[in-house]
């Protein structure tokens, strides 16, 4: 069974690095640990939360985008998004999908 | 080479030191990130699919081998052991931490390098005709007009806030090599009767989503008055482009808006003001320029290289790269060696720290230090001795650097695409690599002939489809990555924007596509003389796309 929602991303403002927003209020690499909220209020506040960390200069460019959780893994729906929690589908050996942070899925599938 | 006066170090190592202040005063919250964006912007520094991406310039795509190391260096050092040369002849990496980025400023600077307006709505990196100073075929080495009007257009307080960004390329050569007719502002060297220089100024090309071929406004401008000239135009630009829309902003739509006529007009009117009165301080500073670009020592060589002719009958590899990759040098017993980044399968336009360090010491053994870049993404050794082609060919083959295809369907231009870009609606550099792969065979790609395949992964066009003779435009449909194919472009002296053959394809249907297209082509085509772009401009676009969509 999959629970389709969204997630909210954003990079490190330090060092860019994509990271998601986790149900801690902690932002995580790993997309499997992101907060998936199911309903609009769940979404807005993550926006909120997200707006928050802008603010305290931890993270930049916060968006929600749409996912989708099955048997414990966290997939995004659109490519785009799903290369972004990989890295380059034309450098396996680069990004999330090289250092053990990627999440269960290919960005293909 | 160009090399840095006191005023280029001085001001180079002040934006290092105004950059590091702003970064640490965005990273301690002092600045938001709407504060910072512009001024990050203005150092080259963008946020993109993965981290943040820094594009470093390479005034005119010329480097000397100490500047090839240092990136190098900063590839190994900041990012992930490589860089990928861009279409205007800059380098771009792609996992760059914004709490290096100063330093990272620091060390380009050491070597006289930067990365300011390599963004943001500014004059950007001048390009060229990568062989420059080289090419048999050159009236003269256009860089030296190159470097005036990048020392013209840099922090340009009137330019540094246009409506949109702002290219300009320059050739010295009668066969245009730098795309001068799809820039901003192109300008194509002529001589007179008398041997004087002057410039046909060309204004309003331009790619993206709105593509134009330029109008000539100056068939020949004395060179003197080439600088109160652009400023003429750019103020025209600076005063009726439109701010309102970005995407109407750029000059090829206000040349197009008003026409040529009306834009001419008002170019000259704002030129008969001369505000600019210091003419004859350009053409000192020009000889000036110009002493830093003098040709190098070249040895007096015979016509026949016995080595060279030697290597050639026996490695027949060897021979094949040389018809491909080894074009006339205006120097005898010289050629220029271009380099190719396209590897079977590679990504087009990308090159490790050791592949980057491999051609700086072949830059400075055999090509009197001298490496350029060419907005086709591959790498070039200007000044090659005959005698030597043979040991720079087996040094850059044990580097994977001897790909055998310049100007042949292998020698893809691509934009990084989906894989890297933010604006990207789909990727590009798979399809670069299906098609690389279908093609492998040097003598396919031999019996096609010269062929321009460009692609890029959405509308604005980095990869410049629309020039390509094959052009093809990644773009999303309900997000399925699809792919529309462009027939008849160009990007030189025949300068045309291609037209779209039909309905898009899937990513796994691009190579098949591609081949059905040249087979036809193959199947219709007068004789090996005529390329694709002739056979195409003959026959029209009716037969290939029969061939395509017969079955659809």
């Amino acid at each position: 069974m999959s629970e389709k929602g969204q997630v909210l991303t954003a990079n490190r403002l330090r060092d860019g690095e994509v990271v998601f927003l986790t149900r801690a209020g902690t932002w995580s690499e790993n997309i499997d640990e992101a907060a998936l909220a199911i309903e609009k209020e769940a979404a807005a506040g993550l926006e909120a939360q997200g707006a928050k960390a802008v603010a305290a200069t931890l993270v930049t460019g916060a968006y929600l985008f749409d996912a989708e959780r099955k048997d414990g893994h966290v997939r995004a729906l659109h490519i785009r998004e799903r290369i972004r929690t990989l890295g380059p589908t034309v450098r396996m050996d680069l990004g999330k999908q090289a250092e053990g942070t990627a999440g269960a899925f290919a960005a293909l599938d | 080479m160009y090399r840095y006066d006191e005023f280029d170090h001085r001001f180079v190592a002040e934006r290092v030191s105004q950059f590091r202040d702003q970064a640490a005063r965005r990273l301690s919250g002092e600045l938001t990130e709407e504060e910072f964006r512009p001024l990050r912007l203005m150092n080259g520094l963008y946020l993109q699919l993965h981290a943040y991406m820094l594009r470093v310039a390479i005034p005119y795509g010329t480097l000397n081998g100490k500047q090839m190391d240092r990136l190098a260096y900063i590839a190994e050092k900041y990012d992930r052991g490589y860089g990928h040369f861009t279409t205007r002849q800059n380098i771009q990496y792609n996992w760059i931490k914004l709490e290096d980025t100063a330093e990272i400023l620091e060390k380009l600077a050491e070597v006289e390098m930067h990365a300011i307006q390599t963004s943001g709505n500014c004059i950007r990196n001048v390009t060229t005709d990568q062989w420059a100073g080289a090419a048999a075929d050159e009236l003269a080495d256009p860089r030296p007009v190159g470097e005036l009007l990048r020392q013209w257009s840099s922090l340009h307080p009137e330019f540094s806030y246009l409506p949109r960004k702002f290219k300009i390329a320059v050739t010295g050569s009668p066969h245009d090599r730098a795309a001068v007719r799809v820039h901003d502002i192109g300008l194509r060297m002529h001589l007179n009767d008398k041997g004087e220089r002057g410039w046909e100024v060309i204004v309003g090309g331009g790619l993206g989503r709105t593509p134009f071929v330029g109008v000539t406004v100056r068939d020949f401008l004395p060179e003197a008055e080439l600088r109160a000239y652009l400023e003429a135009i750019m103020r025209v630009y600076n005063l009726y482009g439109r701010r309102d829309n970005k995407y109407k902003a750029r000059v090829k739509i206000l040349v197009h808006e008003l026409g040529k006529e009306e834009f001419q007009r008002q170019v000259e009117a704002e030129y008969a003001r001369k505000p600019a009165t210091n003419v004859e301080l350009d053409v000192a500073e020009l000889q000036r320029i110009e002493t830093y670009f003098a040709a190098p020592a070249y040895e007096e060589l015979p016509k026949f290289s016995t080595g060279f002719e030697n290597a050639r009958i026996q490695d027949k590899e060897f021979a094949q790269w040389v018809k491909v990759n080894v074009a006339h040098h205006k120097q005898q017993g010289y050629a220029i060696v271009n380099i190719s980044l396209k590897p079977e399968g590679g990504i087009p336009g990308d090159a490790t720290a050791e592949q980057m360090r491999v051609v700086a010491d072949l830059g400075r053994r055999f090509s009197f230090d001298e490496i350029r870049v060419s907005h086709a993404q591959n790498l070039v050794l200007p000044h090659v001795k005959r005698d030597d082609l043979y040991t720079v060919y087996i040094a850059l083959k044990a580097h994977n650097l001897a790909s055998g295809n310049i100007g042949l369907a292998g020698d893809i231009i691509a934009c990084p695409g989906l894989d890297y870009c933010a604006l990207a609606t789909a990727r590009s550099i798979p399809i670069a690599q299906g098609i690389s792969r279908r093609f492998a065979d040097v003598k396919r790609q031999e019996e096609i002939g010269p062929l321009k395949i460009n692609i890029s992964g959405c509308i604005n066009a980095c990869g410049h489809h629309h020039v390509g003779h094959i052009g093809i435009l990644g773009l999303d449909k309900k997000g399925e990555e699809y792919y529309q194919i462009t027939l008849g472009g160009s990007s030189s002296d025949d300068a045309a924007i291609g037209s779209i053959l039909g309905p898009g394809f899937a990513a796994d249907e691009v190579a098949d596509a591609i081949e059905k297209i040249l087979d036809t082509y193959l199947g219709l085509r007068t004789g090996p003389e005529e390329t694709f772009l002739l056979a195409y401009r003959r026959v029209g676009e009716k037969p290939f796309k029969e061939a395509l969509y017969a079955n659809h």
